[in-house]
C-alpha cells in the first residue's frame, strides 16, 4: 500500500460474559451492497480475510442460501496449511448473512456467525457480526486461537501474576 | 496456563459475580456482610461466589486484619482486558484489509446492478 490513510472506523468487541457469544461492530466507508459483495465473492472475500503472510485457496465457495464453503489458509515458510469450512445457512442480498463456521483446528466444533449490513448516512455501513459457539470455555478458547503471536506472553505474565498471589 | 485464565473468564460468567466485581472496583476493599447486604441471598452464598472469585485470582482476602476485607487484583482484570483487546485488533486488522479492498472496488470495478453507484 502506497498510501496509509488512517481510518476512523474501529472494530468494537464485546464478549457477552454469560453467554457463548463474541459480537463485533464495524463501520466502513462504503455502501452495504459494495460490503455485502467483498463477503460473498470468493475473489474479494481471500484478498481480506486472513492475514498477507497466508494464502488463502478457495476450493468450494456457493453463497446463497444452502449453499457451502470450504477454503484452506496455507503459508509456505513453514508448511503451514489449516482447511476451513461451512454452510451459508442464509444469504440475504446486501443485508445478511448468516452461516457456520468449522475448522480443522477442532473438526467438532461449530460456530454460528451473523452478519448484518446496516446502511449509514453518507454511503457508509456498519457491520455487525456475532459468532455463538457451544460453551463459554469454546468462546474463550475461540478468542484465544488465532493469536500466536503475542499470547504466550501474555499467559506468562498472568502465570507470574496468578503465581504472585498470596 | 489456559485453565487458569479461562477460569477468571468463567468465574465473571455469572450476574452476581461480576456485580461484586464491579462494586469492588468502584467502592475498594469491602467485607463479606458489605457485599452480601444488597443480594436476596444468604451470606454463605456470597461468600461461595468470593471463593470462586478467589481461586480464578480475581480476588484476595487479607489474613491479618479481623473483618478479612476482599480486595480486588485489578491487575488480572487488565491483563483479561488486554486480552479481549489483542482478539479485536486482529480483527481490526482484518477490516482494516477489507476497508483496502473497498477502496480497490471503487477504484477498479463498476457496479453492474441497474441501482448504479451512488458517487
Amino acid at each position: 500500500m502506497t498510501t496509509q490513510k488512517a481510518t476512523q472506523n474501529q472494530t468494537e468487541i464485546e464478549a457477552v460474559p454469560d453467554l457463548p457469544m463474541i459480537r463485533m461492530t464495524r463501520e466502513f466507508e462504503a455502501a452495504p451492497e459494495r460490503v455485502f459483495r467483498a463477503f460473498v465473492d470468493p475473489h474479494l472475500f481471500a484478498q481480506w480475510c486472513g492475514p498477507r503472510s497466508i494464502d488463502t485457496t478457495i476450493e468450494v465457495w456457493d453463497a446463497r442460501t444452502g449453499g457451502e464453503w470450504r477454503y484452506t489458509a496455507s503459508r509456505e515458510s513453514d508448511d503451514f496449511a489449516m482447511g476451513f469450512w461451512g454452510s451459508f445457512h442464509e444469504v440475504r442480498e446486501s443485508e445478511r448473512i448468516v452461516q457456520t463456521f468449522s475448522f480443522e483446528g477442532a473438526p467438532d466444533g461449530v460456530s454460528l456467525e451473523t452478519m448484518t449490513f446496516e446502511a449509514l448516512d453518507g454511503g457508509r455501513c456498519r457491520v455487525t457480526s456475532t459468532s455463538v459457539v457451544e460453551s463459554i470455555e469454546i468462546r474463550d478458547q475461540m478468542m484465544a486461537s488465532g493469536m500466536e503471536t503475542g499470547v504466550r506472553e501474555g499467559y506468562e505474565q498472568l502465570d507470574e501474576l496468578l503465581e504472585g498471589e498470596g | 496456563m489456559t485453565d487458569q485464565l479461562s477460569r477468571a473468564f468463567q468465574a465473571l460468567a455469572d450476574p452476581t459475580r461480576r456485580d461484586l466485581v464491579a462494586r469492588l472496583a468502584a467502592d475498594g476493599d469491602a467485607s463479606v456482610g458489605d457485599l452480601a447486604a444488597p443480594y436476596d441471598v444468604t451470606v454463605q452464598a456470597v461468600s461461595k461466589h468470593l471463593k470462586v472469585l478467589e481461586e480464578a485470582g480475581l480476588v484476595s482476602r487479607s489474613r491479618d486484619a479481623q473483618r478479612r476485607p476482599v480486595h480486588l487484583e485489578a491487575e488480572v482484570l487488565d491483563l483479561m482486558t488486554k486480552w479481549i483487546e489483542r482478539y479485536r485488533r486482529e480483527a481490526e486488522e482484518r477490516f482494516s484489509r477489507l476497508d483496502a479492498v473497498l477502496a480497490a472496488m471503487d477504484d477498479t470495478e463498476d457496479d453492474d446492478t441497474s441501482e448504479g453507484a451512488a458517487s
